[in-house]
């Protein structure tokens, strides 16, 4: 059986909330990491806000429609970003929304191997028929590692963003459960 | 066109009021014994409700408006006996990037085809731009709901996204798709 959480550069673990914490208000100052990830507006939040969302995350256990993962590198056991999955069982769909924290490990091939161990997850463990997810138009270095990872580029919602003034896209992006199972195969041959 | 004086809530047909506690959740838990129109309106799944679930479903929904503050939600009314004939909304407002989703039924099946869902979305796509001031909006259709596939076309919305094989129903997987109409499309129309 395959490690469903151990990649080629990265693993999945679950941090504690304080140790969340303590690296999310360090990320939060990065507007450029908050505007990559997020439509809605920046905002700085305390630590100890911030804290108290993770422990209640705890506190209701672990949910069959919500997983959590926290990224920490193979090499050297950095704490670098986390996935998380919004599972739909009655559709049989995910959507999954990553953020790799840590500058110095963008654009090095991470974030692609955090997507093709999501993947695995998705279609290997939970069974699920359909993967998506969005993004902004104006951060095409996730669009090509998405693409990279076999996902299908399904179409823009125009103008949808304003930043700096400026109208952008959001685009919308899946992978169905038999494309998945044909790269898969396409590998090993 | 519109001005200051033109009246939001009323239509040729129809109106625009909130939700009446006393009268309308009997009507809304009859609506939700139709699986069709319920399979329409939703993706999660279909179940029939008792006008005291309505009741719930009121109470938490004037919750939400009050707390969240990007939810605008209507009654559909006959102008005649102020009859209740289905909801409008606009939804998960977006207030800095100026987007918003918008949701429509027209509820008992007599009242179908009748023209009143066409007056219904005029109305709120002009609450949507002209009071909310939205730069655009989207709907949320499944490939299997043509009648509101054909009524955004006739809008001017545009299919911007193909969600491929997004829903499971019938035992067999269906698109999802997403329109979206801009402020400018929308008022070159309303001009014309």
């Amino acid at each position: 059986m395959k490690d469903l959480f151990r990649g080629e550069l990265i693993r999945f673990s679950l941090e504690e909330p304080e140790v969340r914490a303590q690296a999310e208000v360090r990320w939060q100052r990065d507007t450029e990491f908050n505007r990559l990830a997020d439509s809605d507006p920046s905002q700085l939040t305390s630590e100890k806000k911030i804290k108290e969302w993770f422990e209640k995350q705890s506190e209701t256990g672990p949910k069959a429609d919500r997983y959590s993962f926290s990224v920490r590198t193979l090499k050297e056991d950095r704490y670098i970003g986390f996935l998380g999955l919004w599972v739909n069982l009655i559709h049989s769909e995910a959507w999954v929304g990553l953020g790799i924290g840590e500058r110095e490990f963008w654009s090095k091939g991470y974030g692609s191997d955090m997507m093709r161990l999501c993947q695995q997850y998705v279609f290997a463990e939970l069974g699920l028929q359909r993967l998506s997810l969005g993004l902004h138009e104006y951060n095409p270095r996730a669009l090509r590692s998405y693409e990279k990872c076999g996902f299908h580029l399904e179409g823009r919602t125009r103008q949808d963003l304003m930043r700096e003034g400026k109208r952008y896209d959001s685009l919308w992006m899946g992978i169905l459960r038999d494309e998945w199972l044909q790269m898969q195969n396409g590998e090993h041959q | 066109m519109f001005d200051i004086q033109t009246q939001l809530y009323e239509g040729q047909d129809i109106r625009f009021g909130p939700i009446d506690h006393e009268k309308d959740a009997e009507i809304e838990a009859k609506w939700t014994h139709d699986s069709d129109f319920m399979r329409m309106m939703d993706t999660a799944p279909a179940r029939p409700m008792s006008a005291a679930l309505i009741k719930k479903q009121y109470e938490k929904l004037e919750k939400q408006i009050e707390e969240s503050k990007n939810l605008y939600h209507f009654t559909v009314r006959a102008k005649t006996d102020d009859r209740l004939m289905g909801t409008a909304a606009v939804q998960r407002i977006e207030w800095t990037n100026g987007n918003a989703f918008l949701r429509l039924g027209i509820g008992a099946a007599e009242d179908r085809g009748k023209g009143y869902g066409t007056q219904a979305l005029q109305m709120l796509l002009r609450f949507a731009f002209a009071e909310l001031n939205l730069f655009r909006v989207s709907a949320m259709v499944p490939e299997y709901n043509e009648t509101a596939i054909a009524l955004l076309k006739k809008f001017g919305f545009t299919q911007e996204v193909c969600r491929r094989k997004a829903l499971e129903r019938d035992g067999r997987r269906w698109d999802f798709y997403v329109f979206g109409l801009l402020k400018d499309e929308w008022q070159d129309r309303a001009r014309a």
